[in-house]
Formats: C-alpha cells, structure tokens, sequence
C-alpha cells in the first residue's frame, strides 16, 4: 500500500506533507496580489509626522481594542461612516484591521473627532466617555515620537515598493535633516489646537511628543 | 522485546523543556489573568506605569502562552515520544545532543528577550506575529534547529515506519516553518537607509488587503500547526500508552491525518469575511471551514473510540479523564469554529468576545489539557518517581473543567450580546444603542471570565506543585511502568 511505504520514507512523506499544505497559499492568496495593492485614484501616502503615529499605535498596540474596518452593514455605515473599500490601505504596511472591537473602530475617526477631543480622552477617557474602559495614556504626553524611524520608513517604502513620496525623499541623513522643519511644522500645526503647556514646550524645543504624532495619525483616518 | 529493554533513552532535553513549558505556562497565565481582570476593573491598568496596559500585556499573552508554553510543550513531548516511538536514544548522537542543547538556551533566552521587547513597545503588529525582525532571525534559527535534530532522530531510526505521532510533528515543523517565514518578511528600514532611526523597525513587504490575506492564513494556521497538529500528535502516543489500548483505526488516522493537511490551510480567510478582501476568498475560507470538521472530528473520534470497552479506566485515572475531555473539548472547538466561519454567524460573532471565548475552549480546553497530560505521564518515567498525589490531581481537573465552562460560556452570552446591541434599530430604523452602552453591559461577563481566570491559574499552580513534589519526594521506582502512570 501506497501509505505503508511512505511511512517508511521520511524524506518523500515529508515532501507530501509539503506540497499539500502548499495549494490553499498559492490558488487564495497569489492570484489576486497585483490587484488587491492598488490604492484609489489621487491617494496620498502618509506624512512622516502621520507614519511616527502609526508607529505610535502599534507601539501601544491600539488595534488590541480597535478595529479599522468598516464592513459593508447599514448599522456599521450608520455608526462610523461609508464601508472600507480596499484601495484605501494600499499603501498600509502593516495593515491595521484589529480583530477585536472592545472599542469602537476607527477608520474614518478623523471625521468625526477632533484634535482637543482627542487630547482630553487620552488623558483620561472615562471622563470624556461615562462607563468607559479604556486606560489612560499619559506616557504619551512625554514620551518622544520617533521621527527619525517614521522618515526612514518613508524612504524605505518609496525606494523598495514605490509608494509616491517626493523626489525630496531620499535616505540620506542630509536629506532627513531638511526634511525634519517640515514634521515639526505639521506638528506645530496639531500641538495649537491643544491645551497641554508641557507638549507645546516640547514643540518648541524642536521634539515631537507621541500624543501628537498619534492625533495626527487619527486625523488622517478618513 | 528484549531490545527495547536495553535501550535507555537521555532525557535531559525532554526535562529542560518540561520546566520552561511550566515556567513560561505559569507566566503566560497570570498576565491573561491580569488582562482579563482588567476589562472588568479598568484601575488595574495602572499597576506597571506604560508597561502595564491591556494594549501592552494582551500580545506578551498571547505570544508567551504561544511560543513559551505551548512550543515547549511540544520540544518536550518530542525529545521524549521521538526516541521512543523510533527506538532510538539522543545519546547515541553527540551531534544531536549538542544542537538540542544548543536549540534549548537560544529557545530559551530568545524567549525572554523577546518579551522583554513586547512590554517596550517594540512590535510588527502582526497578530502572534509581534517579533521584530532580530527576534524572528533567532526563532527561525531555533526552529532549524529543532528541524535538524527531529531529522537526525529520524535518520538514526531503528524502527523503519515512521508512528503517526511522527507524522504530526513533522507536520508542525514544516508547516510552522513556511507560515512564519512569508508572514514576516520585512525590510528592516534601518539598513534600507543610511542608518536612519530605530534599528529594530522594519516595514512589512505586503500592504493592505494582502498584508491581511497573508497575515490570517498565518495566524490561522499558527493555530493549526502549533495548537492543534502537534497536541494531535500528543494524544496518539500518550493515550494508547496510558491506557494500554491500541489505537481504534489506522484507516481514521490517515483520512484525519492528510485531510487536515489539505485542508486546514485555506480557511485562513474566514477571518476576513465582510472585509475588503474579494468574495470568493471569504466564500472559499467559510466552505472549507466546515470541511474541516470532518478530519477534526476524526481525529478526536478515533481517540473517543480507542476508549473502547475501557471506560472504567475513566472513572479511577485521572490522566484518562484529562486526555479525554481533552479530546472532548477539541470536538467543541472544532464545531464551533466553523459555526463562526458562516457569513451570517460570522457578521454577529466577528469582533466580540465570542471569538477569544473560541479560542479559550480549544486552548484551555485542549491543548493545556493534553499538555498537561502528557507531563503527568512523562514525569515518573523522566525522574524515575511516582506522582506524588491523585488527590491533587483530581482537584485540578475539577477546578480547570469549571474554568473552562465559566469563560466560554461568559464569552458566548457577551459575544452575542455585543454583536446584536451593535445592530439593534429601533422601530424608525435608528441604531439604538450607542458604543458605550454594549460596553458597560458587558461588565459582568467580564467579571466572570477574569474568576474563570483564577480558577484556571490556580489549577496550573497546581500541577506545577505536584510536578515539583513528584521530582523531589514521589516515591522512588525501581521499573519503568508501562502502561498506567503510578500515582500516590
């Protein structure tokens, strides 16, 4: 019997087990990957003050409790707004659907929230939101945004899958230190709307706190 | 016969592991419990500063009772069932010994550090796939190794037919091995550059859509080839070997063996049902989904029917009872995951405590279960000792059965109720609740689940005790047993 003598050999029982756990990959995932990474007409990547605070929400693991996913349900649409279409995170890497809604999702939270909502609820959600479960994030109001990491992401997916950053991006220390007045502009422009003293002194020092990165990031989810 | 005597096997690496699967089971148990107790009770997320949040502690959950206490579990069943069902000792190598000792201290300090970066912040965001690179250069070497001993083993073999155990853990090992790679291919961006920022970050090679299409067949079959193939692999050496029965059907073993393989692999895309990934993937992902009960349920009925005729033993050795709810529970898991994979049921369940509910009964239910089996029959014929107390035993099983039943009934109730208050419209066609109002109703479900916690931990503490005891005051034996596990 055919099983009898594959037991007996290892080295073809372990090329069997291979192959057939190699054809679900290959016939779901490989046929439609060309077509399901092209993002909508005239989108835009990321700026790198927007990449730092996605780093922001992976680095406290905001998609534990958050989904970004709207499904195609008139009580989803109702809640949070037009379902996700999958152009729109062409240009995610990773992507950041959330398996799990604790919270509510946040894909298009840049619509409907602002950047002094957003201040106040960090701080201390329960007191924005009666009954709510979600800690606070003070250390966000300290720590420091890497920047630095968010420019070299933005180099690094330009030069390898040619996500449209300008020609200005380069990866070069030079290139970054021009580049830098600019995040600290964006961020300038996000820490004015806010009330906290300590992050506007931080902004004028030239440093970037994580709550800020971060705000700018859920502006941006649209 | 006589031959089998004489052999004996080395089994310091089964022993090694056998501590680290408590060490890290015990550790991986108290953060589920504190996270779990904090959905109930919000204030003890401020008990480690930034260190301490859910957001924080949920992946060194789910990664240190993953790749900490279950991957340990099955080292240490392999380098003790290996030698014996392909009757050779780890001794008579000193290459393999030398690379299992050396896959143990990388495995282990890999494990530590890697944590230690989960509680930093430092993460790909990957479900069960948080690693940053230099982490996932370390596992994949680990993982080679283990590869490269399991292979040696089985090159050095006297028993020429390879015990379907075998076939599981080959399974595991080539199987883990092709999902982790291509789930975390990454460019570092610090050497994509020149040297700018963080050193650790990487970007992922896939975007959007396809970075979840890969990501779920992943951790969907993380699932299979680490929490179902080897703990399958488990149950078909230590229940015909604590029972002295012989396994039910050899026919079953292939049909559950193969079709699982064939299988399991395409229902990774139920996790994406309603998403933006395209209908026929989610339509494929559900079908194969409830195929999937059929090599599942025959896994687990071929060991229900090897009990054959045997029940009474279930009455008097709580090993038994352990390895056959163990069984049990998969039966459940596996009915109800497909249940969950049906678009309908889907759209209710997606995003609710339903599915860590699901998760925890297959888990909790079966694969700590067996794992925990396992040790109990490996210890006295590891340490030459008797288990130092059924009393204990018993009590455990008593204690975690109740846990288990607590969280996934806690979880069902919350999981629906969540999903139908999300959809709720009142007689206008309005939503009706708000997102805070299906939160705050799920404060009692949450309570519950965190007591389940408890009680399950508690249990654990338990057999880690009367491991400990078992190792330093059991009764000294002369034989090694052969079927039934002596216990005091």
């Amino acid at each position: 019997m055919f099983f009898h003598w594959l037991e007996k050999n290892p080295f073809f029982f372990a090329s069997a087990i291979s192959i057939v756990i190699s054809f679900a990959g290959l016939i779901e995932i490989v046929p439609n990957f060309a077509k399901a990474a092209r993002p909508l007409v005239d989108m835009k990547p990321r700026t790198v003050l927007e990449l730092a605070g996605k780093n922001v929400y992976i680095k406290d693991n905001c998609l534990s409790c958050h989904s970004q996913m709207i499904r195609p349900f008139k009580s989803e649409t109702d809640r949070y707004g037009d379902y996700s279409l999958s152009g729109e995170y062409a240009y995610d890497r990773p992507f950041l659907w959330g398996s799990k809604r604790t919270g509510p999702d946040l894909h298009r939270i840049g619509n409907y929230r602002t950047t002094d909502w957003h201040e106040a609820h960090m701080l201390n959600p329960p007191a924005i939101v009666p009954g709510s479960i979600m800690p606070a994030y003070k250390h966000q109001f300290t720590n420091l945004a890497d920047i630095e990491t968010a420019y070299a992401e933005a180099v690094t997916v330009k030069n390898a899958f040619h996500t449209p950053y300008g020609s200005e991006f380069k990866s070069t220390r030079a290139a970054w230190d021009a580049h830098r007045p600019k995040v600290l502009a964006d961020a300038k422009a996000i820490a004015d709307d806010m009330k906290s003293q300590e992050v506007k002194d931080a902004i004028a020092k030239g440093e970037v706190p994580e709550v800020v990165a971060l705000i700018a990031y859920l502006n941006s989810l649209k | 016969m006589q031959s089998n005597a004489a052999l004996e096997y080395d089994y310091s690496l089964a022993k090694k592991f056998t501590y680290t699967t408590i060490l890290f089971g015990i550790l991986g148990m108290v953060v589920g419990t504190l996270i779990a107790a904090q959905m109930a009770f919000p204030e003890l997320n401020y008990l480690l500063g930034e260190y301490g949040t859910f957001s924080r502690l949920r992946p060194v959950h789910t990664n240190t009772v993953i790749f900490g206490f279950t991957v340990s579990a099955i080292f240490a069943t392999w380098f003790y069932l290996g030698q014996r069902v392909l009757k050779v000792s780890m001794a008579e190598s000193k290459f393999l010994m030398v690379v299992g000792n050396l896959q143990f201290w990388l495995y282990f300090i890999g494990a530590l550090v890697a944590t230690v970066s989960l509680l930093l912040g430092s993460s790909q965001s990957h479900e069960y796939a948080q690693y940053e690179w230099p982490f996932d250069l370390v596992i994949v070497v680990v993982w080679v190794l283990w590869g490269v001993g399991m292979m040696g083993l089985i090159g050095i073999r006297r028993e020429k037919a390879l015990y379907i155990s075998v076939w599981y853990y080959l399974a595991c090992f080539l199987g883990v091995s092709m999902l982790y790679l291509f789930n975390n291919m990454a460019i570092p961006t610090y050497f994509a550059t020149d040297g700018l920022g963080d050193i650790l970050h990487s970007v992922s090679m896939y975007s959007g859509t396809n970075d979840a299409l890969v990501q779920w067949w992943y951790g969907h079959n993380a699932v299979a080839f680490a929490f179902t193939v080897p703990i399958i692999g488990m149950i078909y050496y230590f229940l015909p070997k604590e029972s002295g029965q012989a396994i039910y059907s050899y026919k079953l073993s292939l049909l559950s063996f193969w079709g699982l393989m064939f299988v399991y692999l395409w229902a990774g895309s139920h996790h994406l049902l309603w998403s933006t990934v395209p209908d026929w993937m989610q339509t494929m992902g559900s079908a194969f989904s409830i195929v999937l009960i059929l090599p599942s349920w025959g896994s687990a009925i071929n060991m229900l029917l090897t009990m054959k005729g045997e029940w009474n033993q279930l009455t008097d050795n709580p090993l038994i009872k352990f390895m056959v709810l163990s069984s049990t529970f998969y039966m459940l898991s596996t009915i109800e995951g497909p249940i969950q994979a049906i678009r309908s049921v889907n759209a209710i369940a997606h995003f609710t405590d339903w599915i860590p509910g699901h998760v925890h009964d297959g888990v909790l239910g079966w694969v700590a279960f067996m794992s925990m089996a396992s040790i109990f029959h490996m210890a006295p014929r590891m340490f030459k000792r008797e288990l130092y107390s059924k009393k204990l035993m018993e009590a455990q099983f008593w204690l975690q059965t109740t846990a288990v039943v607590l969280y996934f009934t806690s979880m069902w109730i919350a999981g629906i109720t969540q999903g139908m208050m999300w959809r709720a419209v009142d007689e206008y066609g309005n939503l009706m609740y708000s997102f805070i109002d299906t939160v705050a109703v799920l404060h009692p479900y949450y309570t519950i689940r965190a007591v389940a916690g408890v009680l399950y931990l508690t249990g654990f503490l338990m057999f880690a005790y009367n491991i400990y005891k078992t190792m330093t005051a059991g009764r000294e034996l002369t034989e090694e047993p052969q079927f039934r596990t002596p216990m005091a």
